[in-house]
């Protein structure tokens, strides 16, 4: 996060989790350039059967903040029949390194 | 940039919080109220209210933004204020019924207050009384029943032990018969529930209903209250069943460290947008009515077939310094109580093991030197006499005085019932079977009252 490249950025992660099936990218993907959200990394593996994808959004020049995108995410979720979730990327750096 | 946390890691925040329900379980915000103290009642409670207005008008409003902006759950936010008692006793008259009027006047005003800011609970309603009564402290303990009885939000308390200054039996004897009429005068006792007795009491306790503005606390201070039982349960059940338990500390270890890190997170961010100064973060496994949210059920998991069956006190001892450790690796704000709870109305493992025997007075009793605060959300039988309340208060006290640990007895008599039968309060307070206690009366032990003495602090055999 002391890189030159994250400064100015508001970074959050999308969580996408369920049933592994084609398409799932492409609907997602869809719905962050239509909110104006840039991806800046995306990784994804099958965990214990599960699909799970991890993307890095920025959300600086996003149409809204996080607090209305959450449920706007979950409500995607609902539509493409998988959890979709959105979490501010601090978070993770706070749990996950000392 | 590239993502810098893996998959696994992503995905474990995601169960953490989704699935496991770990929350901030409180976002207390201590007020100090002594710069309000007028020798002029009304005048006082003026200043109380104008203090409270300006300090918390966007307390709630911000925290909840906070819920938004990380996506963990913040379930209650609440006041906390300087002990009334100290607040009060400028303002009274020396005319006992005046001022017994005066203290639950106050408490009204403060009930209007908490609810025009809009917190769940303002905690503070009490006294540190730990080596002697003044006046305003007789005077609001003896208005606590209609204080608590006539108001919402309100959460009353009293220390009456320390390990410095010994246990004041003066006030045990007195609160016995206090915490009988706060639960007979309110439906289904519930008003005792909103009253705790303390040893040790701590000044930075963000968790109902024993929190307080200390004095040596800061104007304004945001403390924040986190939990997560589920977490720490799963992450045990999915340990191997013969994993030894120096493995299990480690693991659970490292779950809290891990909850604490975002909960201070949280909490940094929402005092800066206060502009408060942030205190501490209380890292306490604080179970709820939800099946998935027992510290009983963490106790069995770690190979108990019931809690409160023997080695129940060593997995609770395991649990409560493994939290600890966790807890104060993540953060140099860890405070408050920080362990684990087991309020027994409030936790469906503990719960279930009254019912069936498994759990007794006594047990809980042994579970509390090692559990992070004490006797809590015991439903006793409505007939208790209140010596044997008084005298279930002063072993707890001991407990903590002795240990130099904080102890805390939170006992609701439901008029009515006996032992054995199930009382209900919904919500977030639970349901609970009412605790056998011994037959053998305590009268002339209490009846003694006077002040046990402060314990030596080495020859510690």
């Amino acid at each position: 996060m002391d890189d030159d490249s994250s400064k100015n950025k508001d970074l959050a992660v999308v969580l996408v989790v369920g049933k592994d099936r084609s398409g799932i990218v492409a609907q997602v993907s869809d719905f962050l350039w239509k909110e104006e959200i840039n991806i800046e990394d995306i990784s994804q593996k099958i965990m214990q059967g599960i699909f799970v994808m991890a993307m890095l959004v920025d959300l600086a020049n996003a149409r809204s903040d996080l607090g209305v995108l959450a449920p706007k995410f979950e409500k995607l979720g609902e539509k493409i029949g998988l959890s979709v979730q959105i979490q501010h990327h601090q978070i993770f750096e706070a749990m996950h390194r000392v | 940039m590239p993502l810098n946390v893996s998959l696994e890691e992503i995905y474990e925040t995601y169960r953490m919080t989704e699935k496991e329900h770990f929350d901030i379980r409180a976002v207390t915000l201590g007020i100090n109220l002594l710069p309000c103290t007028s020798d002029n009642f009304s005048q006082l409670c003026k200043r109380v209210e104008k203090k409270i207005f300006t300090t918390a008008r966007q307390f709630v409003k911000r925290a909840e933004k906070m819920d938004a902006r990380f996506g963990i759950p913040i379930i209650n936010k609440r006041l906390t204020i300087t002990p009334a008692a100290l607040v009060l006793s400028g303002a009274l008259t020396g005319a006992a019924a005046e001022d017994r009027k005066r203290v639950v006047d106050f408490a009204k005003l403060l009930d209007h207050c908490a609810q025009e800011v809009g917190v769940d609970f303002l905690g503070g309603f009490g006294a540190l009384s730990e080596k002697g009564l003044t006046y305003a402290d007789q005077t609001l303990i003896d208005a606590i029943p209609e204080a608590l009885g006539s108001t919402e939000k309100i959460c009353g308390f009293i220390n009456l032990a320390s390990s410095k200054a010994g246990i004041n039996m003066r006030g045990v004897a007195k609160i016995g018969g206090i915490i009988r009429d706060l639960a007979f005068k309110s439906e289904n006792a519930i008003g005792a529930a909103k009253f705790v007795v303390f040893a040790n009491a701590v000044s930075d306790n963000p968790f109902m209903a024993g929190g307080f503005h200390g004095i040596q606390e800061a104007d304004n201070v945001l403390n924040i209250g986190i939990s997560g039982p589920g977490v720490v349960r799963r992450t045990v059940e999915a340990a191997p069943r013969d994993l030894p338990l120096d493995e299990i500390a480690e693991i659970i270890k490292k779950t809290a460290f891990k909850i604490t890190r975002a909960g201070e997170l949280v909490g940094q961010e929402l005092a800066r947008d206060l502009g408060v100064r942030f205190g501490s973060l209380d890292l306490s496994l604080a179970p709820t009515t939800a099946v998935g949210d027992s510290v009983g059920r963490i106790l069995e998991a770690m190979g108990l077939e019931r809690v409160g069956t023997h080695g129940s006190t060593a997995a609770l001892a395991l649990l409560t310094d493994a939290i600890k450790k966790g807890g104060l690796m993540a953060s140099s704000h860890i405070g408050g109580l920080s362990g684990a709870f087991v309020p027994v109305s409030e936790d469906v493992g503990l719960s279930e093991a009254v019912k069936i025997g498994a759990l007794t007075i006594d047990k809980l009793e042994a579970m509390t030197t090692v559990c992070s605060v004490g006797l809590d959300m015991i439903p006793v039988p409505g007939d208790t006499k209140t010596t044997t309340i008084s005298a279930i208060i002063a072993d707890e006290l001991a407990i903590g005085m002795m240990n130099n640990k904080t102890t805390a007895v939170r006992l609701i008599p439901v008029p009515g019932k006996k032992a054995g039968e199930m009382v209900s309060w919904g919500g977030l307070l639970g349901e609970a079977y009412i605790v056998p206690l011994h037959q053998e009366n305590s009268d002339y032990f209490i009846w003694r009252k006077g002040q046990i003495p402060a314990p030596v602090t080495s020859f510690r055999n």
